[in-house]
């Protein structure tokens, strides 16, 4: 198969549907807990009475003000996100009105303006085709440019040039590390082995994030292909996705999406009819938040405990049954195709010199608009917490935003003109993370929040080293302390000394990043701590 | 030359074992598969008992001691039998922030049950999970499956009580 065969696919697609207008209903997991399944439902039903024919109900992915949910679109068909009429909390009795309104003047009452921060300051690159395509439709996906990127590596490209093209893009892993991905491609592509993998990271663990949950569901066929994309650059013929079992609808949708990919041709033992094979097979994560590191991942995959271990060997020389192996996020992946179609120079165009492109954030705790974003990198977090999310509701002021999970820290509103990339946040004592935000406001104590990542992290300890498993007991024993008021200046000296312990000597990024709650917010709300010692 | 190794017969004649030896066979009853095989227990019968943890080691050819240390590690594998209802009520930091303590102690005052406890009826289960990935609804809660957005200690009560009374 070549590109023209791919676009004469994609126009026999088109040519099959004759409507001019669409209504899109969100079908991602938080819209589907508003309750937008019966929403669908009843616009299908008035479609097929009051429609003229010209017009087509269909379930699409996340449009990303969940809050507002369900959301509904009206749009010329293709036509993108901003420039379509958009409803909020939309309940089945609408339905005759929304289709009546397809001639008429549009709702007002249901009305969601597009014009405001939340949508025009995105930028959609992950997100391109979420809240446009019907994420169970390869055609749908075909049309809008899917496996595009994958025909044009595979028929017209070198692995070597492929994996120059993402090494010029600037990506760095979206997973939280941001290691650089062309470098990581490049060093197990080097490996001597015949049998290699590639992995997908899809344990979305942190919690607060819901990012890869929404590129799962909304399109599930961009991560296949880039996980394709990467297999052809590094040599390999196998690829796992480790997908939480907390996520019934993303799991659903991959393994749709796996069976029609196969069916086309774009996985399989020759890809798009050429001697390239690759296939992917999905495993179900069981709730454990370690296993989003890649050792313990790995563990998990091939059936023991999620136990991480001591890093060398890296899994890119010994990972999955000691084979040269991939690891990337879900956003990393999906970010390939389009690296891929408009090359790597457009993307390091995107963003800041040491972060290039976009990310996507979750946003939520207290603000307006919650939800999910794609912004450029190196946009402030002022914008993005007053402008974008419409600040606090209830006439509170903002305290600070805990960015990256557990792993992470609190920014204070001193900072609030940071721009956001791995670095500027790196010297805040915190990290990008996958891209959770959390806003909290005034009514929040930070040592409660410190208390509570440090009982998160002392329950998802996995146990196998002292420091980690001990250590994030005794440090939330002294949060609990103080946090009753019972604390004393010699158990805050020991918390921070504890910090320092279990920071240096655990085994992997769990353990070493635990303490970082405690040591943000020590450094931004220390009187917090002080107030609560007993005089 | 090595044996095959002999599979055990089923545990006893109820169908849904065909289910978890499928799996097993499909994944050609390689040690890898598992966490698979234990989820599609936990599917087929709501929890994993000894009598499971025994049958699906002596298929993979494994020590049972390895079955039960997987089983006990992942959280959503439990090794009681659940209630004919299950609360999820989701613990993730937006949950938190946004009062899913107070839907816990809602529901410890009310029906005395705390996390991993089913009532003594075995009508319903509470459990708590890590973040269920509904953030921009916090705080979130997931009954029988099905995710519930923006809870308040009160409409979670009336609805679980609804639940309760009508099972």
């Amino acid at each position: 198969m070549h590109l023209d065969d791919l676009a004469e696919l994609a126009a026999r697609h088109r040519a099959e549907e004759t409507h001019e207008q669409e209504i899109r209903v969100c079908v991602a997991a938080s819209c589907q807990s508003s309750g937008s399944l019966p929403v669908l439902e009843a616009l299908k039903e008035a479609c097929a009475t009051q429609g003229n024919g010209r017009c087509k109900v269909k379930g699409v992915g996340c449009m990303g003000l969940c809050s507002a949910g369900p959301l509904v679109a009206v749009a010329e068909r293709d036509a993108e996100l901003n420039s379509s009429l958009l409803y909020r909390n939309v309940t089945p009795v609408d339905a005759p009105e929304i289709l009546a309104s397809l001639q008429g003047p549009p709702v007002e009452r249901l009305r969601c303006p597009t014009d405001q921060p939340f949508f025009q300051q995105q930028v959609r690159i992950v997100l391109e085709r979420s809240g446009l395509i019907d994420p169970e439709s390869l055609p749908e996906a075909i049309v809008h440019g899917g496996y595009s990127a994958l025909i044009q590596t595979i028929t017209e490209m070198t692995p070597a040039e492929v994996i120059r093209e993402v090494t010029a893009s600037g990506l760095r892993g979206r997973g939280g590390a941001g290691y650089p991905t062309g470098l990581k491609w490049s060093t197990v592509a080097k490996m001597p082995s015949a049998q290699k993998y590639v992995i997908c990271n899809a344990d979305e663990g942190d919690p607060g994030a819901f990012m890869d949950r929404a590129v799962l569901e909304s399109d599930p066929h961009r991560v296949l292909e880039g996980m394709a994309i990467a297999a052809y650059a590094i040599g390999a013929s196998k690829g796992y996705i480790y997908v939480r079992a907390e996520y019934p609808l993303a799991v659903a949708r991959l393994e749709t999406a796996i069976r029609a990919a196969r069916r086309a041709g774009f996985l399989g033992a020759r890809v798009a009819d050429t001697p390239f094979a690759f296939d992917i097979d999905l495993r179900l994560g069981a709730g454990a938040f370690v296993c989003g590191e890649e050792t313990a991942l790995m563990a998990s995959i091939e059936g023991l405990r999620g136990q991480p271990r001591p890093r060398p060997p890296y899994p890119a020389e010994s990972g999955l049954w000691g084979c040269p192996t991939l690891i990337n996020n879900v956003e990393t992946f999906a970010n390939i195709a389009p690296i891929i179609r408009k090359g790597g120079a457009w993307f390091a165009q995107i963003g800041t010199e040491g972060s290039k492109g976009t990310k996507v954030f979750a946003l939520a705790g207290r603000i307006k608009n919650t939800g999910l974003i794609e912004v450029p990198m190196g946009i402030t977090l002022r914008a993005i917490i007053e402008e974008i999310s419409g600040g606090i509701p209830d006439g509170k002021r903002f305290k600070a935003v805990q960015t990256g999970g557990p792993s992470g820290g609190c920014i204070p509103e001193q900072y609030l003109d940071t721009p956001v990339d791995y670095d500027s946040l790196k010297t805040l004592g915190t990290i990008m993370g996958s891209g959770g935000m959390i806003v909290i406001d005034e009514t929040a104590s930070m040592v409660d929040v410190a208390r509570f990542f440090m009982e998160f992290c002392m329950s998802e300890s996995c146990g196998k080293c002292i420091p980690c498993r001990t250590g994030t007991w005794q440090m939330h024993a002294l949060l609990e302390k103080i946090a009753r008021g019972a604390g004393t200046d010699e158990d805050l000296a020991l918390l921070e000394e504890l910090c320092e312990v279990v920071r240096a000597m655990s085994l992997c990024g769990l353990g070493q990043t635990a303490p970082n709650p405690v040591l943000s917010t020590l450094r931004y709300f220390r009187h917090e701590y002080e107030a609560k010692l007993r005089a | 030359m090595t044996l095959p190794p002999i599979r055990p017969p089923l545990p006893n004649d109820d169908p849904r074992w065909k289910l978890v030896n499928a799996t097993m066979r499909r994944n050609g009853y390689a040690g890898h598969a598992l966490i698979e095989t234990l989820h599609s227990v936990q599917d087929a019968f709501g929890y994993l008992d000894e009598t499971a943890l025994r049958f699906v080691a002596a298929s993979l050819d494994m020590p049972l001691s390895k079955v039960y240390g997987v089983a006990t590690f992942y959280h959503i594998f439990t090794l009681k039998p659940p209630g004919r209802h299950t609360c999820v009520v989701c613990t993730g930091t937006a949950c938190y922030i946004k009062g899913a303590t107070g839907l816990l102690e809602g529901i410890l005052a009310h029906f005395a049950l705390r996390p991993g406890e089913t009532n003594e009826d075995g009508a319903l289960s509470l459990l708590t999970a890590r973040c269920v990935g509904a953030c921009g609804l916090a705080p979130a809660v997931v009954l029988d499956g099905e995710v519930l957005g923006k809870q308040t200690p009160e409409n979670l009560l009336a609805k679980l009580e609804g639940l309760v009374h009508a099972s």
